[in-house]
């Protein structure tokens, strides 16, 4: 499990704060359907997904974009728990979705440039190490179901 | 994932618009990619000083986009263009090449902050294109 000190918790909160759910949900999608196109497998029946454009209009993904930052939001009010919050999404991802991995660490990175976009230097160097923390504890909790 | 004649000429455009900012843009990368990935300041234990903003790492960060505005204007042929900085890194600085793309993502990072309205999904992927690209021609020469 992974430990967090007060300072930690205080700057996730800070950043998380600041991110709109409607506006970071949509665009994260366009960063990373744009940027990694094989991402584009998953999403078969989601319509017009190939500019950013389209992305940024598409329903589906805005809805999406909200149930991904949900799953953060819960992850922010419960930073000693990563584990438990996601064990069924994990099984859910593998046995049903069939999500390589490895998209995962590529949306945490676009989750974190989107929010660069918009805090700038806000996110000082400390604290996106702090943010990449949580990112990265957040990752491993969805792969911790891939066996 | 090579280079298309659209991404060079993304590359350039968007090169022209930070160009002015290319040194604030290196010191920044550089100070978050120490801080970040800690792992990183082994290669610069040579340094007095590797807290963010320091005098060595402004330098060096100047130095690093040096060396991308160079690629950026040989992007026709950048194992030719860059062969002396592959030699350097093959034969003296011997970086891991897994750390190209740590320093390319805190590039994106940088840029993400100074230019939210430029750094677009398209310029993101054609810049991330290029900076592999560049990481390539500069690990030619390792083995």
């Amino acid at each position: 499990m992974v430990k967090w000190t007060e300072e930690e918790r205080r700057i996730i909160r800070g950043v998380w704060e600041k991110v709109d759910i409607n506006e970071v949900g949509a665009q994260l999608w366009a960063r990373a359907l744009i940027v990694y196109p094989w991402i584009e497998r998953y999403f078969g029946n989601f319509g017009d997904i190939f500019t950013t454009t389209a992305i940024l209009n598409n329903p589906k993904l805005a809805a999406l974009g909200k149930v991904v930052l949900s799953a953060l939001d819960t992850a922010v009010e419960n930073m000693d728990n990563f584990k438990g919050i996601y064990a069924s999404l994990s099984r859910q991802h593998y046995e049903n979705i069939k999500v390589d991995p490895d998209n995962f660490r590529l949306l945490a990175e676009c989750i974190t440039i989107t929010i660069a976009c918009k805090l700038k230097a806000e996110l000082s160097p400390q604290v996106q190490a702090t943010w990449q923390k949580f990112l990265s504890a957040v990752v491993e909790a969805m792969n911790s179901q891939y066996k | 994932m090579s280079l298309t004649a659209q991404d060079k000429g993304t590359v350039k455009a968007f090169w022209a618009k930070v160009v002015n900012k290319a040194e604030d843009i290196g010191a920044d990368a550089l100070s978050r990619m120490l801080v970040v990935y800690p792992q990183t300041k082994t290669y610069f234990a040579h340094w007095k000083d590797l807290n963010p903003g320091s005098a060595p790492v402004k330098k060096h960060g100047a130095t690093v986009m040096g060396g991308v505005a160079d690629a950026v204007a040989k992007i026709d042929d950048l194992t030719t263009g860059l062969l002396n900085l592959s030699e350097l890194h093959a034969f003296t600085f011997r970086v891991d090449p897994a750390n190209f793309k740590v320093l390319s993502y805190n590039i994106f990072v940088a840029l993400a902050i100074m230019f939210p309205r430029d750094f677009t999904p398209e310029v993101h992927v054609a810049m991330d294109k290029f900076l592999a690209a560049v990481a390539l021609a500069l690990s030619a020469k390792y083995r």
